[in-house]
C-alpha cells in the first residue's frame, strides 16, 4: 500500500510572527522556518504504517518554495523513502494545493493520503478536505487513531464534544490531529540516509495547475495585546460590572 | 524572541542534526536533570537515548559503524544539548576520546574497538591524565608502565578522571621511559587503552569525588595493573604527541557546549525579564536590565565565530593549537558572563532550584577550569602566537 504525505514549510511554532509594516503579511526574512507539527504527526502515521507492514511505500510531497527540499529531507529523515517537490515561490491557496495533490496520488497509485489537519501559518484546514473532494474519495479528518484493516480505514475523530468513530473504504484522504502519536526525532544514521533518497522537483505547470490566487489578503494585523483583567471581590460585584459595564447580561 | 534569525546559511544538514538533537533533549526537561543533581546520579537514559540515535558515534568513520561527519557536526550536536538545558559532559568524551585510536590505532586496534564504541556498546569516556602531583603540567606525570614480557605493569595514581564508573575502555596515559632518561622533554609517555571491565579489581581501583556538580568525576588508583602489550596505541615513548591533536578537538567541542550553555542562559533571562512585571510592567523595558542580556549576547556571538572558525580550520587538517584554545577561552568566559547575567536577571528567583539557572550557572563555572585553564590558554598564547619568553 503506497501512501502520500504532504509536508508544508512554515514559520517555526517558537518564533514569534511579527507583521510586515506595510501589514501585506507576516514577515519571514531570515526566520526559523520548520516543518508543519501537524504534518510531523502524519509523516510519523505513515512510518509506524510501514514499519508494521501496512505501508509499502511513503512519498513525501511539498510544494513552496526551493528551501522545502528541506523539509522533506526531515520527512526522509524520519522515515520517508522519497520525495516530490513542487517548486514555486508563489503563494498556493488550499484549492490550487489539493489540485496539484489530486493529480500526484493518482499518478502515484497512492491508496492513504495522510495530511496535517491545518498548517500553523494560514490554519485553513481545507486541503485534505478539498483533496477529497476531488479525487471523489472518502475523508477522514482530525484523527487520533487510525486502524487500517481489510480494505477499510476505522479512523477516531476529535470531533466538537468528544470522539467520534468512523469506518471508510480504501482509498481514501485522513487527516490528523495533535493527540494521533508523537513525532519521532530522527537518529543520525537516518539524517545521513536521507540525503541520498532521491526528490523529484517539479512545477505546478508540470501539473497544469493554475496557482493563481483566487483570494486577496486586504491586510495583516498583529493580535491586539491582552490588557489585564480586574478582581472582583463578590458574586454581587461580578454581575454588576457584567450588567452595567460589559452589558452582556 | 528570534534571535534564532542567522543570515549565514548553514549546511542543511548540521540544521537537520540541530532539530533532530533539539527534539531528542525535549524529553529531559529541566526536572529530570535536577533530580539526578540532588542524588549525584548519572544520566543513564539521556546517554542511551543520544546513544541510540547515533549521535555520539557523529565523528566515527562510517566503516567502523558512525557518521563520519567532522567537527562542526559533532560542536552542533553537543551546542544543542546545552541549549536545550540538558549536559553532554556525561558523555561528550565519548564523542572524542575515540580520535586517538583512529588516529594512532593499527588497523586491527581499529577494527576491534571503534565498531562497537560507535555502537555504544563500547564506552570510552574516561581519559586518564591529570595526576595530584602535577596537574596541567602532563610531562611530570609519575604514572608509570613497565614493560614485562607481552604486558605492561602500571603504578600511579590519576585524579579528575570523569565518568570513570560509567566507561568500559579507559584512555590511559603513563610513562614508559623515565623523565631522565628521556630523549627529549615531550618524548617517553605512552597512550594505552584499558579494558576497565577487567582491570576494576585487579590493579585498578576507582574513587568518586564528590564535585560541586554532578559531573561523575574520580581519582583512579593503578597497583600493579596489568596491561596487555597489545593495548598500545601507536609507538611506545610517542604518546604525549598524540594526545595534541584530540585534545584541540575536545577544546572546540567544549567551546561548542559553552556557546550553548550562553545561548541558554540568554533565552531564559530574555524570557524570564519579558514576563516578570514589578513596578507596573515588564523589568525588560529597563535599560538596565537590557543591557547586560544584550550584551551577553553580542559576546556569545563573537565567541561563537572563533568556537566555528577552529572547528572548520581542523575539518581542513591544519594545526588548531590557537584557535581551539581561543575559542574554548572565549566561548567559556561568553557562557561565564551570561550565567551571572541570567542569575542577576532573575534576582532571589535564580538562586531557587526549579529555575534551573543556578545549576546552570555551576555546570558552566567548570568550563574555566576543565579541560584546560585559562590561565594556561594565556600562556600559550603569549609564547607560542606572540613570541614572549615561556612563563612557567
Amino acid at each position: 500500500m503506497k501512501v502520500l504525505v504532504p509536508v508544508k514549510r512554515v514559520i517555526d511554532y517558537n518564533v514569534k510572527a511579527r507583521v510586515k509594516a506595510d501589514g501585506s503579511g507576516v514577515d519571514l526574512a531570515n526566520v526559523k522556518m520548520s516543518m508543519n507539527p501537524f504534518d510531523e504527526i502524519s509523516v510519523e502515521q505513515a512510518v509506524r504504517m510501514k514499519e508494521a507492514g501496512t505501508a509499502t511505500e511513503i512519498v513525501i510531497v511539498s510544494i513552496g518554495p526551493a528551501a522545502a527540499q528541506e523539509t522533506i529531507r526531515t520527512a526522509l529523515a524520519m522515515g520517508g523513502d522519497r520525495g516530490i517537490l513542487v517548486k514555486t515561490d508563489q503563494t498556493v491557496e488550499p484549492l490550487a494545493v489539493a489540485k496539484i495533490l489530486k493529480i500526484i496520488t493518482e499518478q502515484e497509485g497512492a491508496d492513504i493520503v495522510i495530511l496535517g489537519k491545518q498548517a500553523i501559518d494560514d490554519d485553513s484546514n481545507q486541503t485534505g478536505q478539498m483533496l477529497a473532494a476531488l479525487l471523489g474519495r472518502s475523508q477522514a479528518t482530525f484523527a487520533s487513531e487510525v486502524k487500517i484493516e481489510g480494505g477499510k480505514a476505522e479512523v477516531t475523530r476529535e470531533v466538537d464534544g468528544g470522539l467520534q468513530t468512523i469506518r471508510v473504504n480504501l482509498p481514501t484522504v485522513i487527516t490528523v490531529d495533535l493527540r494521533l502519536n508523537e513525532p519521532r526525532y530522527a537518529s543520525l544514521p537516518n539524517i545521513m540516509k536521507a540525503r541520498k533518497k532521491p526528490i523529484d522537483e517539479k512545477t505546478p505547470e508540470d501539473y497544469g495547475v493554475d496557482i493563481t490566487p483566487r483570494l486577496k489578503v486586504l491586510k495583516t494585523t498583529e493580535p491586539p495585546v491582552r490588557t489585564a483583567g480586574v478582581k472582583v471581590e463578590s458574586v454581587q460585584e461580578l454581575v454588576a460590572k457584567l450588567r452595567n459595564e460589559a452589558g452582556v447580561i | 524572541m528570534n534571535a534564532e534569525s542567522n543570515l549565514d546559511v548553514e549546511d542543511p544538514q548540521i540544521t537537520q542534526i540541530r532539530q533532530s538533537v533539539i527534539a531528542l533533549c525535549g524529553n529531559f526537561p529541566g526536572e529530570y536533570w535536577r533530580d539526578l543533581d540532588q542524588k549525584r546520579e548519572y544520566p543513564t537514559a539521556f546517554v542511551r537515548a543520544l546513544t541510540e540515535a547515533g549521535f555520539l558515534a557523529v565523528l566515527i568513520p562510517e566503516e567502523y559503524g558512525g557518521s563520519g561527519l567532522g567537527l562542526t557536526a559533532a560542536a552542533a550536536v553537543l551546542e544543542e544539548i546545552q541549549r536545550s538545558g540538558c549536559n553532554g559532559a556525561a558523555c561528550h568524551a565519548q564523542m572524542y576520546i575515540m580520535g586517538t585510536i583512529l588516529r594512532h590505532g593499527s588497523a586491527e586496534q581499529k577494527a576491534r574497538w571503534l565498531p562497537r564504541i560507535a555502537s555504544g556498546e563500547l564506552r570510552l569516556q574516561a581519559f586518564g591524565v591529570s595526576e595530584p602531583s602535577n596537574g596541567t603540567d602532563t610531562l611530570s606525570l609519575k604514572t608509570r608502565a613497565v614493560r614485562q614480557g607481552d604486558h605492561y605493569i602500571v603504578n600511579g595514581q590519576k585524579i579528575w578522571t570523569s565518568r570513570a564508573e560509567h566507561s568500559d575502555l579507559m584512555l590511559l596515559l603513563a610513562r614508559t621511559t623515565p623523565k631522565e632518561e628521556a630523549k627529549s622533554r615531550s618524548h617517553g609517555l605512552s597512550v594505552f587503552v584499558v579494558d576497565m571491565q577487567k582491570a576494576v579489581g585487579n590493579g585498578m581501583t576507582i574513587k568518586p569525588i564528590r564535585t560541586m556538580i554532578n559531573h561523575s568525576t574520580t581519582q583512579v588508583f593503578f597497583d600493579d595493573m596489568k596491561v596487555p602489550a597489545e593495548n598500545l596505541l601507536g609507538e611506545e615513548g610517542q604518546g604525549f604527541k598524540y594526545i595534541l591533536t584530540g585534545m584541540n578537538a575536545e577544546r572546540v567541542l567544549i567551546g561548542a557546549e559553552t556557546i550553548g550553555d550562553a545561548r541558554w542562559f540568554i533565552k531564559k533571562a530574555v524570557d524570564y525579564a519579558n514576563g516578570r512585571n514589578v513596578f507596573g510592567g515588564p523589568i525588560s523595558k529597563n535599560q538596565g536590565i537590557q543591557f547586560p542580556i544584550a550584551k551577553a549576547y553580542a559576546q556569545t556571538e563573537a565567541a561563537n565565530l572563533m568556537v566555528q572558525k577552529a572547528a572548520r580550520l581542523y575539518e581542513q587538517g591544519k594545526d588548531i593549537g590557537a584557535e581551539a584554545n581561543m575559542a574554548k577561552m572565549l566561548a567559556a568566559e561568553a557562557s561565564w558572563a551570561a550565567a551571572d547575567m541570567c542569575l542577576q536577571t532573575h534576582g532571589g528567583y535564580g538562586f531557587a532550584e526549579e529555575y534551573d539557572v543556578e545549576r546552570k550557572l555551576r555546570e558552566t563555572r567548570l568550563y574555566q577550569i576543565a579541560p584546560i585553564s585559562t590561565n594556561l590558554i594565556l600562556s600559550y598564547l603569549a609564547e607560542h602566537v606572540l613570541g614572549m619568553p615561556r612563563s612557567y
